[in-house]
């Protein structure tokens, strides 16, 4: 994939609205849009692009479960398998008292994994370098963009068409690497 | 956009702004070489900074004799500096992630300054318990590590365990959630920067896009981390108050101490905030996202919290009386009335009485009163510590081990230098990223943005639209 030039052709709109008037329009045109990108989240964009919810609760509750087992069972080896010792004539094995760090783990391991799972999913982390389309889209432009490797000149026509009539304010294109 | 937009709200951007002056009025203190309040405030924060480091480093050489502490009297400046600390924490993480849950608008103005509070608070906080214990060098011990003592575990039992864990999660999680927070705000600075700022900036923008789907995740992400958050920073206070609560010390060992604990917190913290947004919006000209509104609503919490606490103050003094147990009797008439009863009265007086002055709106506008009541609430609570832990013990079971306390210039230099640490690290903060959440501003302009709000009342005041109003 690092080999070959992914050419994009992509409009940039000034507006949330134009844009997802616009994202509308391509997808009645079964346009097949590549990506959006947008300087903040635009609600209602989701059904619209057709992206399915995201599971990263469902990665965290697992992760928070690993946390809960790891903290109860650790505690649980230690004060009854391991070294039993006798605090204030309480039982070895009191729940009570390990239910506030059980729940801290819970937690952390739930943050820890999903911010890590987060990362990695999306294929970001410190040093990556993600090729920007455009600056001003982490300013104020909304941008539509399509891949047009291996496009006809007609293809690409249509796709400019597309652009005009829906109000993009720019229509640039750029080789990926 | 579908915004909820409602003409009776006021404005949370003013302005008029667009989505590009936005950018430009929050990066570009970044972008400008510091000005002389910043070059000031820096020496001061680093010179405070240097006489903590010289204190510590004199505590650790010649060994907590060099501090006031005795046998009656156990915990001094320094539990007192680190509950203060870690309640001055919990506001960032309550605007972040209670008020997203909430879905409180205005938090999008200040929350990205509060939760770097919190993360600077929080390590001011967890110095004090690490020199406390004498021998640093042997700290690890505080953690479940494999040992060769027996292989002798820690206790985990033991509420000042579970305060370890508590705080460190708090540390961690806050960091990651304010982290993520910035992601996409780096990403703003590193494509307006040029040459070796944009390669920095790049290192820490992850390399962020802006991508739909990124943001359904980062969106998703963020939700759960505050789902998460909500519950943690309510138990982080309740743990530091199972410290005392645990115990069968007279005054310290009630039921009532956790929400207590809580409230006090939350009533610290937002008071820090406000210290710091009165001065950060002034000096980063960043009047039109935190606004009168922004500060009212701050001081609203700091009412209402205040007016808890203060409920919980006069709880204990009935449910003292009302035990019959004159050991519970003796220690608060002693916090009242004993040797250190100005302690209790600039507690009483700063915390309970005069945030009652916020019932009137006048006084919740006005930036003057809100400063000088947000230094009057910070001292109330160090006092609040203090009156717990210090005039507590000192005054134990037995007459004749009775004592008294006053730090010495080491304890004194200490706490002084966490100031350094804090405001060294806030002032360092402003320099590097965008204070107030770019991302989240843009996202809220078309429902809180007064361009838009006016366009909508103007639109609400047609004789066509006013029927519709009416129902």
């Amino acid at each position: 994939m690092s080999n070959t030039n992914n050419e994009v052709l992509f409009g940039l709109y000034n507006d949330e609205v134009e844009l997802m008037s616009a994202v509308k329009e391509a997808k009645d045109q079964h346009l097949d849009i590549m990506d959006v990108y947008t300087p903040f989240p635009v609600h209602g964009l989701d059904p619209i692009l057709g992206l399915s919810e995201s599971r990263l609760h469902i990665a965290g509750f697992i992760y928070g479960m690993i946390g809960t087992t790891i903290a109860f069972g650790f505690m649980t080896w230690v004060f009854t398998r391991d070294w039993p010792i006798i605090f204030g004539g309480k039982p070895y094995f009191s729940v009570p008292s390990f239910i506030p760090i059980t729940f801290e783990l819970t937690v952390l391991f739930a943050c820890i994994g999903m911010v890590v799972t987060f990362y990695t999913i999306c294929g970001m982390g410190p040093g990556v370098n993600n090729e920007v389309l455009d600056e001003r889209i982490t300013d104020d432009k909304f941008c539509i963009a399509f891949a047009t490797d291996g496009m006809g000149d007609d293809e690409i026509e249509k796709l400019k068409g597309f652009f005009q009539s829906t109000g993009a304010d720019e229509v640039n294109s750029k080789s990926l690497n | 956009m579908s915004a909820v937009v409602s003409p009776i709200r006021e404005p949370l951007v003013t302005g008029g702004k667009s989505y590009h002056q936005i950018t430009e009025d929050i990066c570009s203190p970044t972008e400008r070489a510091p000005g002389k309040a910043w070059i000031l405030g820096f020496m001061v924060a680093s010179g405070l900074l240097a006489f903590g480091v010289f204190s510590i480093l004199w505590t650790i050489y010649f060994g907590i004799g060099t501090w006031n502490l005795n046998r009656t009297i156990g915990w001094g400046w320094d539990i007192t500096n680190f509950v203060w600390w870690v309640g001055i924490g919990h506001a960032g993480t309550l605007i972040s992630a209670i008020l997203l849950l909430f879905r409180q608008k205005w938090r999008t103005g200040v929350n990205r300054a509060a939760e770097a509070m919190t993360i600077f608070a929080v390590i001011c906080a967890a110095l004090f318990p690490g020199i406390h214990v004498g021998r640093i060098w042997v700290v690890f011990y505080f953690f479940p590590v494999p040992n060769t003592r027996g292989p002798l575990w820690v206790n985990f039992n033991s509420p000042l365990l579970w305060d370890l864990f508590a705080i460190s999660t708090y540390f961690t999680v806050s960091l990651l959630f304010w982290y993520t927070g910035l992601v996409p705000d780096f990403a703003t600075v590193r494509d307006r920067a040029k040459g070796f700022r944009k390669k920095i900036y790049n290192i820490l923008s992850f390399g962020w896009t802006g991508s739909a789907k990124h943001w359904q995740r980062w969106e998703s992400l963020s939700l759960i981390l505050a789902g998460l958050a909500t519950p943690l920073v309510l138990s982080v206070h309740t743990i530091v108050s199972f410290d005392f609560a645990t115990s069968v010390i007279p005054g310290w060992h009630t039921t009532i101490f956790p929400p207590y604990f809580v409230a006090g917190a939350i009533f610290s913290g937002f008071a820090m905030v406000q210290t710091l947004m009165i001065i950060t919006r002034k000096v980063l000209n960043l009047q039109d996202y935190i606004t009168i509104s922004h500060i009212e609503s701050m001081n609203k919490v700091i009412l209402l919290t205040g007016t808890m606490v203060g409920v919980a103050y006069l709880t204990e003094l009935f449910i003292a009386w009302y035990s019959g147990y004159i050991y519970e009797q003796f220690a608060f008439y002693n916090r009242a009335l004993g040797i250190y009863w100005w302690s209790y009265f600039a507690m009483m007086a700063c915390n309970v009485l005069s945030p009652q002055v916020f019932w009137s709106k006048k006084i919740r506008r006005s930036i003057t009163w809100t400063f000088v009541m947000s230094i009057f609430v910070n001292i109330g609570m160090w006092f609040e510590r203090f009156v717990i832990i210090a005039t507590t013990l000192a005054r134990d079971y037995l007459p004749s081990s009775w004592s008294y306390y006053t730090p010495t210039w080491v304890e004194v230099g200490i706490y002084l230098g966490t100031f350094g640490i804090f405001f060294t690290f806030y002032l360092l903060f402003t320099r590097v990223a965008p204070v107030v959440a770019i991302a989240e501003i843009k996202s809220i302009l078309k429902a809180g943005g007064d361009q838009y709000l006016e366009k909508h009342v103007e639109e609400a005041k047609k004789p066509e639209n006013l029927e519709e109003v009416s129902h």
